[in-house]
């Protein structure tokens, strides 16, 4: 639902250029800032008077946010660097081709040339109720329009892990940092913390009102890959309406390591499906040790275990199921 | 604000020059209120990173001098203080394409970029691209030998999505091509001949 109107009404803005004064700021604003990045989950809903921050402060002239850098086996991506960049970079190319991929798949070139990795995997859901600005359990109100009401448009909702909220995380790239083992550095005004993008991501049963665990005031810095998946066998796929612009309507985000065709290890995350990206820890098991095109069949009947589908969002499951085959066989033809 | 004023509310320790700054800088004037409420702390004004209004930009190879609200998008900006209205806007929210502009080569969204953050940026929009004598550009040349458009609405932001894309990519395919613009949408639907023009262009270019 987009009005367009004169323009954002007022707020502060802060450019700082360091770190330690972006982090001093966000201690000193607290609750009244709001952190840009690329700004594409963020000035569309300035403009729709869905959040009117005070002040903003955008980390766009933070030269040490930006960029990758190799530290020992791992490789570090500032948390400003733009998916174009992610896309392009040859050592993630060439060493975790699956975050490249999915970077390469979000919105449009332009886009890319300006949304953060940061604020990718930051970002809001798109729940268009929510959104809207209609006051439902996300915002701090009593229903879900799109799961509760009779008249819910709940095509691109959760079909795992919802409760009360059926909104999902639209990232492309979040599944993907999952499926990778990535490791994320937070700092606040206090200090800093390093987790495991897993823990990163927040389900509804943890906290409605958010997707993730940042806290007002703290800041993600970068990214750091680990060298556990360098080099594995891996496959993306999205799912979406339109090859351009549109969300995943369901994304796949697979990591394997093979000895021929027997699977060692895998992770296996699908995007879109929940509030968080989804692991499928039990068809990670079920294939372990075995021959992947003997048990892609089976799993592809366990991947949709567990789904509560919603009366217009039940294809999400036969997308689940076809796409773990063809991720482990991978072949985007199976 | 009367000079005399702002001499008796100067919070401590600043100069008149820095308080006229973070004046300008906090914008909305409900939040000169605080300052005046604030005794020798000025609050975010004296922050590092605070931004100020009046700012040059380089647009077309030019120094523009604009006062610039923090709130500003660069489209709004060109368009409505520069006089530039060649980008247009269509959804104002990164869903069309036609205010695309170049940021330092770079094929970007006006609507949805803070003019504040292009500060010391090289912008290129649709009226830097004939030369002074008025001698087209050769990707506008193309665009005119192919007759690419229909409406026209969103060529301004395909020829600058183009432009920024043949600078990675002089000699695409048609195929690239249209994956490099697929970030602009024509509503006429007109895709097919804009191609071809854009292909000429682009042809145009390698021959220069
Ligand atoms: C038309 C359109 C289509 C899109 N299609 C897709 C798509 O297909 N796939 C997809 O994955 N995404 C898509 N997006 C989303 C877009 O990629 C994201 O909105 C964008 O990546 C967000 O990043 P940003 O850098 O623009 O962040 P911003 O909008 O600046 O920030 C997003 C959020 O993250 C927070 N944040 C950002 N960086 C940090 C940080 N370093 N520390 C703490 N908090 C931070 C901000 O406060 C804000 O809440 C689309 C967006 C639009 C407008
Ligand atoms: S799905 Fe979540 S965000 Fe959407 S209306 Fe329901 S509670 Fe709100």
């Amino acid at each position: 639902m987009a009005i367009i109107r004169d323009g954002m009404p007022p707020f502060d803005l802060f450019r700082p250029t360091s770190v330690g004064d972006a982090l001093a700021l966000a201690g000193r604003l607290g609750a009244d800032a709001w952190i840009l990045a690329g700004g594409f989950d963020s000035l569309e809903r300035f403009k729709d008077r869905i959040k009117r921050p005070k002040a903003v402060i955008d980390l766009g002239a933070i030269d040490e946010l930006r960029g990758v850098r190799r530290e020992g086996s791992d490789l570090v991506i500032g948390a400003m660097t733009t998916l174009t960049e992610v896309s392009r970079h040859p050592d993630i190319r060439e060493r975790f081709g699956l975050l490249s991929e999915a970077a390469a798949a979000v919105a449009s070139p332009q886009i890319r040339n300006q949304g953060t990795l940061g604020g990718n995997i930051a970002q809001d859901t798109r729940c268009w109720y929510y959104r809207s600005g209609w006051t439902c359990y996300r915002a701090g109100g009593g229903t879900c329009f799109a799961g509760e009401s009779p008249q819910g448009q709940n095509r691109e909702h959760a079909i795992f892990g919802a409760e009360g909220c059926v909104a999902v995380n639209p990232s492309d790239t979040a599944p993907a940092l999952v499926a990778l083992e990535a490791r994320l550095l937070i700092k606040n005004p206090k200090g800093g913390r390093e987790i495991a993008a897993e823990d990163f991501f927040v389900g509804p049963d943890q906290d409605i009102t958010r997707l993730n665990i940042l806290a007002p005031g703290e800041m993600l810095t970068a990214i750091r890959l680990p060298a556990t998946w360098s080099g594995a066998t891996f496959y993306f796929e999205k799912v979406s309406d339109r090859p351009v612009w549109d969300f995943p309507l369901v994304n796949i985000a697979a990591a394997m390591r093979l000895t021929g065709d027997r699977i060692d290890q895998s992770h296996l995350v699908l995007g879109a499906v929940a509030a968080r990206p989804w692991r499928l820890l039990e068809v990670e098991a079920a294939v372990a040790g075995r021959d992947r095109n003997d048990v892609a069949e089976a799993a592809s009947r366990l991947a949709p275990k567990g789904a509560v589908v919603l009366p217009q969002n039940g294809y999400k499951a036969v997308l689940a199921a076809n796409l773990i085959k063809r991720a482990l066989l991978g072949n985007r033809d199976a | 604000m009367h000079a005399s004023l702002i001499d008796t509310i100067r919070p401590g320790g600043m100069t008149r020059r820095q308080f006229i700054k973070s004046v300008i800088a906090v914008g909305a004037v409900s939040s000169s209120g605080f300052l005046f409420s604030g005794p020798a702390d000025a609050g975010p004004s004296t922050s590092p990173g605070t931004v100020e209004r009046l700012i040059t930009l380089n647009v077309n190879g030019q120094r523009r001098r604009v006062d610039v609200l923090p709130q500003e998008t660069l489209a709004q900006t060109l368009r409505n203080k520069l006089g530039l209205t060649g980008l247009k806007v269509g959804c104002d929210r990164g869903e069309c394409g036609s205010c695309t502009v170049l940021v330092d080569t770079v094929p970007q969204y006006a609507c949805s970029l803070l003019t504040h953050s292009v500060r010391g940026k090289a912008i290129l929009t649709v009226e830097g691209l004939a030369r002074a004598d008025g001698k087209l550009h050769p990707l506008q040349q193309g665009v005119l030998d192919e007759q690419g458009f229909q409406c026209g609405y969103c060529a301004p932001g395909f020829l600058m999505a183009t432009l920024g894309f043949l600078a990675t990519n002089p000699n695409p395919t048609r195929q690239e091509l249209a994956h490099g613009v697929s970030g602009n949408l024509c509503r006429c639907q007109d895709y097919d001949k804009i191609l071809t023009a854009l292909m000429r262009g682009a042809e145009n270019m390698r021959k220069e």
